[in-house]
């Protein structure tokens, strides 16, 4: 097989890690609906922690979206 | 108009402005540096002016350069703690910095200087080598009991202790690579999109909406991984300070 086809089959491997992520992302949310669901006075407090989670969540999609990146355009 | 095919990756090109040569090293004025000068001018003209007036009741303007300050300033009061304090100029400089940087690559036409590595990279670095050298500063080579977890049995201690190392430095890495991925893959579906709409011509207007709501969480995504620099920022200076 060639380098360029196996470069194209190897970032498309990569970016299905971001499945798991998504996974995590649903799980984050549904946690603070449920959360803002079963007590409404607490939605300030779950809303700040709710954000950085998600923001550390995306982070590892991202970084499978990155090695994806160093195969196609690096090696 | 269609010019040869343009990649959605192009708009990450660093375009030498000025072209300057010190000695061999090119030094030019690239994009990149005018936009870096651009967030820098957002930012002091921001504060400035909004405080201008220092009235008691605060104008609109001045209401919005207290909240940011304020905002800051409780982010760092409730994870440092007080003597969070005399951190408060650099946590506010990288988070204003970061977070003009990336609003104004939401511009069009613009450069997102926060999506290089090597831009992200120094900045985690910075923040990873201040906080540490700011971790021995204070504790000397007591500092090293931070990996150490508290309450480990002794057996345990040879493979505990290098993976809370080599956790501890993929921090810097970890930071980098957050807001530069976020911004890169960000932008790049923007364009990526915004190549369908032409594509399609009337039913452009599908690849169009789409394209008018990702703006929108780009623009959130730019407050976010600001705010979450910051946050990891002020976490690790924590960490350093209180050594768990």
């Amino acid at each position: 097989m060639e380098a360029a086809a196996a470069k194209l089959i190897g970032a498309g491997l990569a970016a299905v890690g971001m499945f798991g992520a998504s996974i995590g992302i649903g799980n984050i949310f549904a946690a603070f609906i449920t959360a803002v669901a079963r007590n409404p006075a607490a939605a300030s407090d779950v809303t700040q922690m709710t954000w950085i989670g998600f923001a550390l969540v995306e982070a590892i999609a991202l970084y499978g979206l990155v090695i994806a990146f160093l195969i196609l355009f690096v090696f | 108009m269609a010019e040869a095919n343009h990649s959605p990756l192009a708009q990450f090109e660093i375009n030498r402005l000025v072209p300057i040569e010190l000695g061999g090293v090119d030094v030019s004025f690239t994009n990149s540096a005018l936009l870096m000068v651009a967030s820098l001018a957002g930012i002091t003209l921001f504060m400035m002016l909004g405080m201008r007036r220092r009235a008691l009741v605060p104008g609109r303007w001045q209401c919005l350069a207290e909240v940011t300050y304020e905002f800051i300033a409780n982010l760092l009061r409730d994870t440092v703690g007080s003597d969070g304090r005399r951190y408060f100029p650099f946590i506010f400089a990288l988070f204003m910095f970061i977070l003009f940087g990336n609003l104004l690559g939401m511009l069009p036409y613009s450069f997102t200087f926060t999506s290089h590595i090597v831009v992200t990279f120094v900045i985690a670095m910075m923040v990873f080598v201040g906080v540490t050298v700011v971790g021995f500063i204070k504790h000397g080579m007591h500092f090293f009991s931070f990996f150490v977890p508290p309450g480990l049995p002794i057996v345990l201690w040879p493979l505990m202790i290098p993976i809370e190392i080599v956790s501890y430095l993929s921090r810097p890495i970890s930071l980098a690579i957050r807001l530069f991925a976020n911004m890169t893959a960000g932008h790049t579906m923007l364009k990526v999109f915004a190549g369908f709409i032409p594509a399609l011509g009337a039913a452009g207007i599908l690849p169009l909406a789409f394209v008018t709501a990702l703006t929108g969480l780009e623009i959130l995504i730019a407050f976010l991984q600001a705010y979450v620099f910051t946050v990891l920022t002020c976490l690790y200076l924590s960490d350093a300070l209180r050594l768990h």
